[in-house]
């Protein structure tokens, strides 16, 4: 008995610290989905790049953990508004076909770009001194970094939440979600609404592949590898949703923990069984817009 | 008969009625195979790869470019086919032919089961879903071990000569030709069927999905049909892998083949099945020089060429010979 709820302990937190790195860097994806009908398959290069930026800080140049975050959180923020004012914005009018294949090209182009500058092999991740080793509760340990990550992305949510519900900007952005010809109508500039809403994204895109480096690893083919896992909190969530994405990522972070403890011999079967359930029994995802 | 105005190149009429007629242009690419065959017979191996790999494209092109149905998943199907071609070679029989009918079979009834379900969505939804079925595959071809071998793959294929007349030689000239005829019949029946009332069904499925359903068009029984067409092509193609490589592996289940099959046919043109055999051959010539030695080049060059097609070149390579085309003629007037 005792065995078994130590188990459920460990997925539920390990499951935990998982989902929260899924949906600091997926709900970007899910807001610019939701706004401009966008088939973005390159947000996960974001992430990367993010993870890259803060190791690099911290490992060539010393600079302490919270810094090189931020550092990542904005520099990636700056370089999508780049990307979104010179390409991605030529693109809202096209196809999904074409939206996927311009997207696809640029995952290539930053998998070659980041294995020139940063080379094959994995990025370090050195937790700081502060958040090494674990601690106990009710005689049971956990890791100190994990639960920091826990922690301290549940603050982040908590501000992305608040805002969105309570600033001008988050009503904004939630009318044009709803309605993007009637949110134009009513004077909001939905362009430059979502070259901020874009940043925004890409910016906790590469907030959570930072902080979550230690769980996903930072490698060149981290924008294709964990690809689909984005990809499918977003669509189980529900295109443009907020909390869509969260609920997404809660099942998939404790799921796919749970899978890989309890019947590491099937792989990620079921979970990719449960997805395909899901998005038959709900097309639009489990808050998306009918 | 009656004319709709005089021209030197004919009535409108006469032009409809010919539209579909095969063009002299048309047996260009059998030309060059054949000759292909004489020049680089070195090159045979990378040749039945390519004639192979046409075929995998073409069948990518009747549910993409001709239903636009946008799939990630298409190697499903081929691996399905190559696996079944394999087992049914180890197990069964090494008869190549009816072989090639169990990997159409077997890619066939995994599209028919998939679609009837996954294409009543579109969007992203139907992008994912497309990629779980890739996925699932992939996950219980690494998983059952005993039938599939794993990540090992399956190995020790041997196959009996076609007709028991011709033997599958170490240099390949047995399989290119086969690879080549298959490849003919299914270039055939791609033809029949795009220039065929259903083709064009498919076609308006693709431009306008309402307009469709508007005037009564069964669009999901199309659409399934379609695909499943296209599954039992991809099935054949893998199937042609399985029997002139003698091995099949979990690559060829793998999520890049199923994204570099769009890219080929992207690159190429996509819904004119011309495009197939342009950006195969193309792609698949320019990979064997340049990927080996540098992988991360390629990949960069590979992402460039995307963005830049997207940009600035929706029809691929033959959309801009058509436009040069276009322009000459326009500068000759």
């Amino acid at each position: 008995m005792d065995a078994f709820f130590a188990a459920v302990v460990s997925i539920l937190f390990h499951g935990l610290a998982y989902a929260m790195i899924l949906y600091v860097i997926s709900v970007g994806l899910s807001v610019t989905m939701g706004l401009m009908g966008f088939v973005n398959l390159a947000h996960g290069v974001f992430a990367m790049l993010g993870g890259y930026v803060m190791t690099t800080l911290m490992n060539r140049y010393g600079m302490p953990f919270g810094w090189a975050l931020l550092s990542a959180f904005v520099a990636v923020a700056l370089v999508s508004v780049v990307l979104e004012r010179t390409l991605y914005s030529r693109l809202y009018r096209a196809g999904e076909l074409e939206q996927v294949l311009f997207s696809i090209g640029i995952v290539f182009m930053a998998v070659a770009f980041v294995r020139y500058a940063w080379g094959p092999l994995p990025q370090r991740m050195v937790v700081p001194e502060l958040l090494r080793g674990s601690f106990d509760i009710w005689s049971r340990s956990f890791p100190t970094y994990r639960t920091f990550l826990i922690v301290v992305s549940f603050a982040v949510i908590a501000a992305l939440w608040l805002g969105i519900e309570r600033t001008n900007f988050g009503a904004q952005i939630r009318a044009a979600v709803d309605n993007r010809r009637m949110a134009e109508s009513l004077g909001i500039n939905t362009g430059r609404l979502f070259t901020l809403t874009f940043a925004l994204g890409s910016g906790l895109a590469a907030f959570g592949g930072g902080i979550g480096a230690d769980i996903l690893a930072i490698n060149p083919q981290y924008a294709q590898d964990y690809l689909i896992y984005f990809l499918m909190v977003v669509a189980v969530g529900g295109l443009g949703s907020i909390r869509g994405p969260f609920v997404a990522a809660l099942l998939l972070g404790i799921g796919d923990t749970a899978c890989r403890y309890l019947v590491p011999e099937f792989g990620a079967f079921f979970l990719f069984a449960s997805m395909m359930g899901i998005l038959l029994w709900r097309p639009t995802g489990l808050f998306g817009k009918a | 008969m009656f004319r709709w105005f005089n021209s030197d190149k004919g009535s409108a009429v006469e032009r409809f009625v010919q539209r579909d007629a095969l063009k002299p242009i048309e047996l260009l690419p059998w030309i060059l195979a054949i000759a292909a065959y004489y020049v680089f017979p070195s090159y045979l191996p990378l040749g039945s790869q390519i004639l192979l790999t046409i075929l995998f494209a073409i069948s990518l092109d009747l549910a993409l470019g001709y239903a636009g149905i946008i799939t990630l998943g298409h190697a499903a199907f081929f691996g399905a086919g190559a696996y079944a071609a394999g087992l049914y070679a180890l197990h069964v029989t090494g008869e190549p032919l009816s072989g090639l009918v169990v990997a159409g079979l077997a890619g066939g009834i995994l599209g028919f089961l998939s679609g009837l379900v996954i294409l009543r969505t579109s969007g992203l939804t139907l992008i994912m879903l497309t990629l779980a079925v890739l996925l699932l595959v992939q996950e219980f071809a690494n998983r059952a071990r005993p039938i599939t071998g794993g990540a090992d793959g399956l190995s020790g294929i041997s196959m009996k000569p076609i007709f028991g007349q011709f033997r599958f030689d170490l240099f390949g000239h047995t399989a290119y030709w086969y690879c080549l005829i298959v490849l003919f019949f299914v270039w055939l029946f791609a033809l029949l069927l795009v220039r065929s009332p259903f083709g064009r069904a498919l076609t308006g499925v693709r431009e306008n999905v309402t307009r469709m359903h508007a005037i009564g068009a069964p669009v999901r029984r199309r659409l399934v049909t379609v695909y499943t067409i296209s599954a039992v092509l991809a099935g054949i193609a893998g199937g042609l892998l399985a029997q002139t490589s003698q091995f099949v592996g979990l690559a060829t289940l793998g999520f890049e083949r199923s994204g570099e099959i769009v890219i080929m046919l992207v690159l190429g043109g996509i819904g004119r099945i011309y495009g197939a055999f342009v950006g195969v051959v193309i792609f698949m010539i320019a990979q064997d020089t340049f990927a080996k030695a540098d992988p991360a080049f390629w990949s960069f060059w590979v992402g460039l060429m995307l963005v830049l097609i997207v940009l600035f070149a929706r029809g691929g390579a033959l959309g801009v010979v058509d436009q040069a085309l276009r322009w000459v003629r326009k500068v000759r007037r």
